[in-house]
C-alpha cells in the first residue's frame, strides 16, 4: 500500500496485543454468505507509471483550441498566488472547523468569503458555499418555498438549462415548477417576457413562492432586473436574483434592485474549468431570511479571554443537529473554492475586478463586431456584456468544422435548447480578458472561410 | 472588537489602504462599458479590500498557520476518514489538460476526462458491487438525495408513488432523515438494539406498504458491522421497499463487503473520506452513487457512456427519458475525481483491501490501549472507528467528553468527533485510519490515558483547555443571540463608481 506505514512488525504488534493472529479474526463477523468477491481491479501502479498515465489522459484532451465557449463557465486570469495559497496543506487537508481554538484559519477566511460576497450582491448574508451555481439556485428555490409556506416557483428560461434541470429535480419531492417563457421577437427578444410573468402570477388558486431570473440571462442579454422584483413582490413572491460575480463589479447588485436571494456560479472568480468542478454555488439573503438559509454560516464572536474569534454558529438550520427538519441536508460544501474566490478577489482588487468585466465587454463588442463584417450578425438585439448568440446558418455542421480548424466556436444553442426554435441557428460566444484580438481575428477569419469557402476580406477591429 | 491574540490576524478590510493594489489586468478602453444601460450599472463599487499581493500572501500564509490539518498532525475524527491526502493527487488535477478543460467542450476534444470518468465508475462498481455508477452528485448528502429521488422514481413508475416513509435508525447520520425530508419523505427513526446493532424486529415492524426505503450505514456509525443485514435486505424487499446504503464507512469493507451482491439497491460513496481526496475545510467532496439493476433506468444525466468505436461521450439531454434529470451543473466535481481515480490506481485491487485490513487493525489496537481507561459500550471488534464514552469519568470527576476533546488539543492532536452517534452518553467517535503510523496511535491512547487521570488530578486545567491553541473556547452563545456574519466597512469611505 503505498501510504501506509505498517512494517510487518508493526501489525504483529497490534495483532498481538490484540490475541489474534491475522487481520482476518477482526472481520469474523462477517456473514460467510456477505463475504465479498475478489475485487476486479488492476495490480496497484507505482507513482512512476501512474504518473505517466495520467499525463496520458490529460494530454488527450485537446487543449490547443481557441476557445469562445463561456455558457455559465468562463476563462479568466487567476493570478497564480490564489492555487499557491491553496496548495497549502494547512487549508486543503483541514476538515470542516468544528473544533474552532484549532480553525481560525479556516473560519476567518469564511467570515471574510462572506463579507466579500456580501460586498458584492449587496445582500448582508452569504452561506458558506454550496456545490455549484445549480445547486445554490435550487437550494434558493426551496427557500422560498419555505419562507413563503407556498409549493410554486417561476423559473424564467432565461436561466442556464442546467439551473433550471436541477432545480425541476429538486422539485420531484412534490414542489411544482414552471417557466416563463423568453420575448420571441423585438428590442427585448431572448429576456423574459414581463407579460407572461404577470399573469402567470395572477393566478389565485396557485400562489407563487419565488420568482428567479438570470443577470445576464443564459444568452448573454441584461434582463429588466428591477421589473421582474417589483412583479414577484406584488405578488406576495421572493425574488431570486441568479448572478454571475464578475459582472457585479459593474453591473447593479441584487441587493441594489430588490432580490431576496442571490445565486450564482463562483467559477469565475479564480476557479479553472477542470470540466465542471470543484465549482462555488454562491448563496446570499436579506437578514429577513437568515434562518431559511441553508449551508454553514460563520460569525465573529470573542473567546474566553475577549479576544476577538470565529465560529460556525446559527447551527440549529443544519442537518446534524436538526435531522428531517433541518433547511437542506447539506454537509460536506465547497470551502476549499470559497477560500480561492476570497483570494482572488483580495488579489485583484475593486479595480482590477471592474477591469476585468470592463475588458471582457470590451473584448465581446470586438467579437461582436468582427463576426459582423464575416456576416454573422448577433441574435438579439438587447445590451449584452460579454457574451451573446450569433445566428449561422447550419450552426451544428458550422461548429464542427470549426473545431477541424481549431475553433471552439461557442456552444450550439440546438443541443441545449432543443425546444427553442428561436435558437434553432444559434451559436453563444463569449469573450473574457484573456482574449486576445489575434484568437478573435482566427475565429472570424475560420467562420468565413467555412461559411463561404473564400478566404475573409481583413477585418478592422474595433470596440464599437 | 480589537485583535488583541499574538497569533490572529487582522482581516482582509482591516488591512486594506486605497490605492494598494493592481497590476494584474490590463486597463480596459474608455467607453467599454457605454452600451450598459444605466439603469442596469452598479453605482456604487463594492468595499472589496485594496491589498497588494505580499500583503494578501501573508495575510493568508498566517492564516493557515492557525488551522489543524491532516499534514500537521493526527486528526482522528470518526466518521470522517481523515487519511492522508496523497501529493500526487493534487499534482495530477492541475495538468493542465485536466484543470483547463471546459465542461462543455465537444466529446472528441474531452477523451481524455471522459475515458478516466468511465473508467472510475467502472472501478467504483466494481468495488461496491453495483451495476452502475454516477460520477454526477457533489458531495455524499447530494449523492443520497440522488439515490432517494431515484428510488421515488422507482415506486411512481410502478403505481405506487404513495409510499411516503423512510426508515432509518436513529445512529444514522443527519444527513439521512435531512435527505428524506427534502425528497418529500417522512422520516421513521427505528431505535438501535441494545448491542448497537440496528434493530431488524423494530425494523420488521414498522416496514409495510407506505415504506419507500430503508437507509442503512454499514459499518454503522458506532464502528460495527450490521451482522444481521441479510435478514434486515430481504424482508425490506418483501414489503416492496428498497434498501439505501450509506456508504460514508466504506473504508473499513473494501474487498471484504460489496453492498451490491449483499442486496442493497443503491449507495453513495464519499471519495473525499475513502478514496482521499482532501477535504479542504469543509469541502469540496464528490458523492458518486452505484445502483443495482432496479434503479439503473433512473441514474441522473448525463452518464457517461462508451460507443462501439471505443470512443466516449456524455448522453445527451432527453436521451434517456426514464432518468431523473440534472443533480447539478455539468457532469460532476471532475477534479475530485481525478484525484480519486489517480487513488485507486495506485492501490489496485490488493492495496485497497490493505487499505481496510490496516484501517480495522488500527481502530481496534487503538481501542484496546483505552480499555479500562474509558467505556467501550459495544465490547466487540469494531471496524474502522469505535466509540469510547467518559461516561464513567463524568460522572466521577465533572469532566466531560468535551473537555476531554479540547485537551487533546494541548497534546497536539486534534479531537475526535463527539457527542455523534447522539446515542452514546458522552460519546467519543474515534477514527484513526490506516495511514497513521503505531507510535502515533501510541503517542495518541497515551495523551487520552494521562487527560483521563488529569480529571481526577486537576480537573481545572481540563475544563479550562486548550491552553496552546491560538484560542480558548468561544462564546458560541453570543454568536447565535447577535449574529455578525460579515465586515461592515466603516460609514463614509465609498466613492461611486467612475463612470
Amino acid at each position: 500500500m503505498p501510504y501506509g506505514p505498517h512494517t510487518s512488525a508493526d501489525r504483529e504488534r497490534m495483532l498481538a496485543a490484540l490475541g489474534i493472529d491475522s487481520v482476518d479474526a477482526l472481520f469474523a463477523d462477517i456473514p460467510e454468505g456477505l463475504r465479498a468477491s475478489s475485487l476486479d481491479l488492476p495490480e496497484p501502479e507505482p507513482e512512476l507509471q501512474l504518473a505517466a498515465r495520467l499525463r496520458g489522459l490529460a494530454a488527450r484532451n485537446r487543449l490547443d483550441l481557441v476557445s469562445f465557449l463561456g455558457a455559465g463557465v468562463y476563462r479568466h486570469w487567476s493570478p497564480p498566488a490564489v492555487d499557491q495559497i491553496l496548495l497549502r496543506g494547512e487549508w486543503y487537508t483541514a476538515y470542516t472547523p468544528y473544533q474552532p481554538e484549532v480553525s481560525q484559519g479556516t473560519l476567518q477566511s469564511i467570515y471574510e468569503y462572506e463579507s466579500l460576497l456580501a460586498e458584492l450582491t449587496g445582500l448582508d448574508v452569504v452561506s458558506a458555499s454550496h456545490y455549484d451555481g445549480a445547486a445554490a439556485t435550487a437550494e434558493a428555490a426551496l427557500m422560498t418555498c419555505r419562507a413563503t409556506r407556498r409549493e410554486r416557483v417561476l423559473v424564467s428560461r432565461g436561466v442556464h438549462p442546467h439551473y433550471r434541470a436541477t432545480v425541476a429535480t429538486y422539485f420531484e419531492g412534490g414542489l411544482e415548477l414552471d417557466e416563463i417563457p423568453l420575448v420571441a421577437e423585438g428590442d427585448g427578444a431572448g429576456t423574459t417576457d414581463l407579460a407572461a410573468l404577470e399573469r402567470m402570477l395572477a393566478d389565485p388558486d396557485r400562489p407563487v413562492a419565488g420568482v428567479i431570473a438570470a443577470q445576464p440571462d443564459f444568452l448573454g442579454l441584461l434582463e429588466p432586473m428591477p421589473r421582474i422584483g417589483e412583479l414577484a413582490h406584488a405578488a406576495g413572491a421572493l425574488f431570486v436574483a441568479v448572478i454571475e460575480p464578475v459582472s457585479l463589479a459593474v453591473l447593479a447588485p441584487p441587493g441594489a434592485y430588490g432580490a431576496d436571494i442571490a445565486a450564482g456560479e463562483g467559477q469565475p472568480l479564480g476557479i479553472p474549468p477542470q470540466y465542471g468542478g470543484p465549482y462555488l454555488g454562491i448563496l446570499a439573503s436579506t437578514d429577513a431570511l437568515v434562518r431559511q438559509i441553508p449551508g454553514r454560516l460563520v460569525g465573529m464572536t470573542t473567546d474566553l479571554d475577549g479576544q476577538r474569534a470565529f465560529v460556525m454558529t446559527l447551527r440549529a438550520r443544519e442537518q446534524d443537529i436538526r435531522r428531517d427538519k433541518a433547511a437542506s441536508n447539506i454537509c460536506t460544501n465547497q470551502a476549499l473554492l470559497a477560500l480561492a474566490a476570497s483570494v482572488y478577489l483580495a488579489s485583484i482588487g475593486p479595480h482590477g475586478l471592474r477591469d476585468v468585466a470592463a475588458l471582457g465587454a470590451a473584448k465581446a463588442a470586438e467579437l461582436e463586431a468582427a463576426l459582423a463584417a464575416a456576416g454573422i450578425p448577433r441574435l438579439h438585439p438587447g445590451p449584452y456584456l460579454n457574451e451573446f448568440a450569433v445566428r449561422v446558418p447550419d450552426a451544428p455542421r458550422v461548429h464542427r468544422r470549426l473545431l477541424e480548424r481549431g475553433v471552439l466556436a461557442g456552444l450550439v444553442l440546438a443541443e441545449h435548447e432543443p425546444d427553442d426554435p428561436s435558437l434553432a441557428d444559434g451559436l453563444l460566444v463569449c469573450a473574457t480578458e484573456v482574449t486576445t484580438t489575434e484568437e478573435i481575428d482566427r475565429f472570424a477569419a475560420a467562420l468565413s472561410e467555412t461559411l463561404t469557402g473564400r478566404p475573409p476580406v481583413a477585418v478592422e477591429a474595433g470596440a464599437g | 472588537m480589537s485583535v488583541t491574540g499574538p497569533r490572529l490576524q487582522p482581516t482582509l478590510f482591516e488591512r486594506s489602504r486605497p490605492g494598494r493594489g493592481g497590476g494584474k489586468i490590463p486597463h480596459p478602453p474608455a467607453g467599454a462599458l457605454d452600451r450598459i444601460p444605466a439603469d442596469a450599472r452598479r453605482t456604487m463599487p463594492p468595499a472589496l479590500p485594496e491589498m497588494n499581493e505580499p500583503d494578501v500572501v501573508r495575510h493568508y500564509v498566517n492564516l493557515s498557520q492557525l488551522n489543524f490539518a491532516v499534514d500537521t498532525g493526527f486528526y482522528p475524527l470518526g466518521s470522517c476518514t481523515m487519511k492522508f491526502n496523497p501529493k500526487l493527487n493534487e499534482w495530477a488535477a492541475r495538468l493542465r489538460g485536466f484543470a483547463e478543460l471546459h465542461p462543455l467542450t465537444p466529446d472528441e476534444a474531452a477523451q481524455g476526462t471522459l475515458q478516466l470518468l468511465w473508467e472510475l465508475e467502472g472501478a467504483l462498481a466494481a468495488i461496491s458491487g453495483m451495476r452502475a455508477v454516477t460520477l454526477q452528485p457533489a458531495a455524499g448528502a447530494q449523492g443520497e438525495l440522488t439515490g432517494i429521488l431515484m428510488i421515488r422514481a422507482h415506486h411512481r413508475a410502478r403505481g405506487e408513488g404513495d409510499r411516503d416513509e423512510v426508515l432509518v435508525p436513529d445512529s444514522s447520520h443527519g444527513t439521512n432523515p435531512a435527505t428524506a425530508s427534502m425528497a418529500g419523505y417522512r422520516t421513521i427513526t427505528i431505535p438501535s438494539a441494545a448491542d448497537g446493532g440496528v434493530d431488524i424486529d423494530a425494523f420488521k415492524a414498522a416496514l409495510g406498504p407506505r415504506t419507500a426505503a430503508v437507509m442503512i450505514t454499514n459499518p454503522s456509525t458506532l464502528g460495527l458491522f450490521e451482522t444481521r443485514i441479510g435478514e434486515l435486505l430481504e424482508a425490506v424487499h418483501a414489503a416492496g421497499a428498497l434498501a439505501y446504503m450509506d456508504g460514508a464507512n466504506l473504508n473499513a469493507i473494501m474487498g471484504h463487503f460489496k453492498a451490491g451482491e449483499a442486496g442493497f439497491d443503491v449507495m453513495h460513496f464519499n471519495v473525499h473520506k475513502t478514496f482521499s481526496t482532501p477535504h479542504g475545510g469543509g469541502g469540496p467532496g464528490a458523492g458518486p452513487v452505484g445502483v443495482g439493476d432496479t434503479l439503473l433506468p433512473y441514474l441522473p444525466t448525463p452518464r457517461v457512456l462508451r460507443d462501439d468505436d471505443g470512443s466516449f461521450r456524455l448522453e445527451r439531454p432527453g436521451e434517456r427519458p426514464t432518468s431523473i434529470g440534472r443533480m447539478r451543473s455539468f457532469v460532476g466535481n471532475t477534479g475530485v475525481l481525478v484525484r480519486a481515480y489517480a487513488y485507486i490506481r495506485a492501490h489496485g485491487a490488493s492495496g485497497l483491501r490493505e487499505v481496510s485490513d490496516d484501517a480495522v487493525l488500527a481502530a481496534n489496537y487503538l481501542k484496546h490501549r483505552l480499555a479500562g481507561v474509558y467505556d467501550l459500550p459495544y465490547d466487540r471488534p469494531c471496524k474502522h472507528e469505535f466509540v469510547a464514552s467518559a461516561a464513567t469519568i463524568k460522572h466521577e470527576t465533572g469532566i466531560r467528553t468535551l473537555d476531554i476533546a479540547k485537551r487533546l488539543i494541548d497534546f497536539g492532536f486534534h479531537p475526535p468527533t463527539i457527542y455523534f452517534p447522539l446515542i452514546v452518553e458522552e460519546g467519543m467517535l474515534i477514527e484513526p485510519t490506516e495511514t497513521e503510523s503505531v507510535e502515533t496511535l501510541d503517542a495518541f491512547a497515551d495523551a487520552l490515558i494521562a487527560i483521563a487521570a488529569e480529571a481526577a488530578s486537576d480537573p481545572e486545567t481540563v475544563r479550562a483547555a486548550p491552553h496552546t491553541a491560538p484560542v480558548k473556547r468561544l462564546d458560541e452563545a453570543t454568536a447565535a443571540r447577535q449574529p455578525n456574519l460579515r465586515w461592515r466597512p466603516m460609514a463614509g469611505v465609498e466613492t461611486p463608481c467612475p463612470d
